[in-house]
């Protein structure tokens, strides 16, 4: 997807009116908005609250009449909108970026974590309909920061793992490290996708690699615009707009990204170590 | 056509050039535009002499007519800008425009002295942006007076770097700004920068869109404006000085209006948001398309086209 092919009104923000709210776990929330944008797995929208902010968010569905965001009240922005109730107003903008592709039939690992579960669930509800049998792995600190269960284990041919940093659920350590079993025991993958905290990434990329596994891995960066005009997605080397060229991005061009897992910039162009 | 254009001395591949505030954050960027995209020299975003925090999302909107936006200037100061270019200069692509911006006469000063060490081949002054003016008042380039000491303050530490003045549509009359300039020794001005600013509104909760209310306005529609200020300029300074014409630019043609107008280079920014990152190649081969159909062989009987012609018909 180029730049070129959103249509323009998406640049724009349209407000619209919370049609459900749907508490996931203590720290995190889902929006139903009535609203579809014929947005695919993987892309984002902004999302403004009007006098506050606007920020990048994932897409978690859009089913053609809906979209649901769904987030993780850390910042000042987030815990703001957790406070809003059905019938309030939020402004959306776009979709934008590109998206996770697959064939039809394929097999599919999907690595999740944290809140990657959300755009991740948009990934594998609509890899399902085309008959691709998936694994998801799912991986969070505790049980209760968990997200998307019973939601992807509801999906046909679809089997769901747990991994949790302290073992309150599911095997005790790193999802990276129970695709990395799977693979041990012979589990064969077309494509393995993941969203999640950028050092998870650098697991999977690095796992991929090893074992020749094609992987599309979904990239966070600062960005306001979303249409590849402020620059401050640009990453370096290649000085691509991850709000463009990402924020799913294939192994390869992952591995030529030289700041992948080691710094990203704030909003005044200053590099900040992971 | 041949499209190669020297400007003081430093050759541009094609009239290109990728505008301040847009993109330009980083070397990679920079050099993005330059060796894929094909533009013949880049800008940096303005520059301050100390870290400059921006405005709060919503910073930038469009429709197909228009962008608004409202960054509000975000920098790190000389020392990221410093790493930046150092970096760039590495393997220098195309020619470097370092664009700079401060709140007084002596930062102006302050900030290119800052700067100049990394060799920059012109320096861009921006005393238009209409993005700060909550926190500085109206921009230097309203008043002739203040945009001649600004002018007067960084030639004297510029040496031989050409000095470019970025003037704003918005001056009651841009000509006597220009003259004003010019007298304290400009060599050049790149025109314009953002008209307006303009205001957005959302009818449903009845809210500016952008948080800082305001914005300054670019895109296709400020086209007219770009050429019109383009004119007055050339004019006022009896075609002397170069001109970076910008403002509207999407396509060749685009560009060759506002050579006409009296540009020698042509500055592209929002079009990257519509025609890709690329617009700058597209628009070359679009200018040498139309150049090679008209019979044009040299630029140079473009820029400041209409002058001439109007001449020619007393």
């Amino acid at each position: 997807m180029c730049a070129n092919s959103i249509p323009l009104q998406t640049r724009l923000p349209r407000t619209v009116r919370i049609a459900q709210v749907r508490k996931e776990t203590d720290m995190v929330t889902t929006f139903i908005l009535p609203i579809s944008l014929g947005s695919l797995p993987g892309q984002f929208v902004m999302l403004w609250l009007p006098g506050k902010d606007e920020i990048p968010m994932s897409i978690a569905l859009d089913d053609g009449e809906n979209l649901h965001v769904t987030f993780f009240a850390v910042g000042d922005m987030t815990k703001a909108l957790q406070k809003l109730q059905a019938g309030e107003l939020v402004g959306i903008r776009g979709p934008f970026g590109t998206s996770y592709a697959w064939e039809k039939k394929q097999r599919l690992g999907l690595v999740a974590g944290g809140y990657g579960a959300a755009p991740m669930f948009f990934a594998a509800s609509q890899a399902a309909k085309d008959g691709c049998t998936l694994d998801v792995i799912i991986g969070a600190r505790s049980k209760e920061h968990l997200l998307y269960q019973e939601t992807f284990a509801s999906l046909p041919r679809t089997t769901v793992h747990i991994a949790t940093d302290d073992g309150s659920a599911g095997h005790k350590g790193h999802n990276v490290a129970v695709l990395e079993q799977m693979l041990d025991d012979g589990e064969r993958f077309d494509q393995i996708f993941a969203c999640g905290p950028e050092r998870m990434l650098v697991a999977v990329c690095a796992l991929c690699e090893k074992r020749g596994i094609p992987c599309l891995l979904s990239l966070e960066r600062y960005m306001k615009c979303g249409y590849g005009l402020c620059g401050n997605c640009s990453v370096d080397p290649l000085g691509i707009r991850l709000c463009v060229d990402g924020p799913v991005v294939n192994g390869e061009l992952v591995r030529q990204i030289s700041e992948f897992g080691t710094y990203h910039r704030d909003e005044l162009g200053r590099k900040h170590l992971f | 056509m041949k499209l190669l254009q020297t400007v003081h001395g430093v050759t541009f591949q094609n009239p290109t050039v990728l505008a301040s505030g847009i993109w330009g954050i980083t070397a990679a960027s920079w050099r993005r535009a330059a060796e894929v995209g094909g533009a013949g020299g880049v800008t940096t975003k303005s520059i301050w002499l100390h870290e400059h925090k921006g405005h709060p999302n919503p910073t930038i909107i469009s429709t197909e007519h228009w962008t608004l936006n409202a960054v509000g200037v975000p920098d790190a100061g000389p020392e990221k800008a410093r790493e930046e270019i150092a970096a760039y200069m590495v393997r220098k692509p195309a020619p470097l425009i370092l664009n700079i911006i401060a709140d007084t006469v002596e930062n102006y000063a302050l900030t290119a002295a800052a700067l100049l060490p990394m060799k920059p081949d012109f320096l861009e002054v921006n005393i238009s942006c209409p993005n700060v003016e909550d926190e500085f008042g109206k921009p230097f380039a309203c008043s002739a007076p203040a945009a001649a000491a600004v002018t007067k303050a960084v030639k004297a530490i510029a040496g031989k770097t050409p000095v470019f003045i970025k003037l704003s549509p918005n001056a009651l009359s841009i000509a006597e700004i220009a003259i004003a300039c010019a007298k304290e020794g400009a060599d050049g001005f790149t025109v314009i920068n953002t008209v307006g600013p303009g205001m957005a509104i959302d009818i449903r909760s009845r809210m500016p869109i952008l948080s800082n209310r305001v914005g300054g306005m670019s895109g296709p529609a400020i086209k007219p404006i770009a050429v019109r200020c383009i004119a007055d300029v050339y004019a006022a300074t009896e075609g002397k000085l170069p001109i970076i014409g910008t403002g509207g630019v999407h396509t060749g043609e685009d560009a060759i209006e506002l050579m006409l107008a009296g540009a020698t280079l042509i500055g592209i920014g929002t079009a990257i948001g519509t025609r890709g990152f690329d617009v700058f190649a597209k628009v070359a081969r679009e200018m040498q398309e139309w150049g090679e159909r008209e019979g044009v062989e040299d630029l140079e009987e473009l820029v400041g086209g209409m002058h001439r012609q109007l001449r020619k018909g007393k």
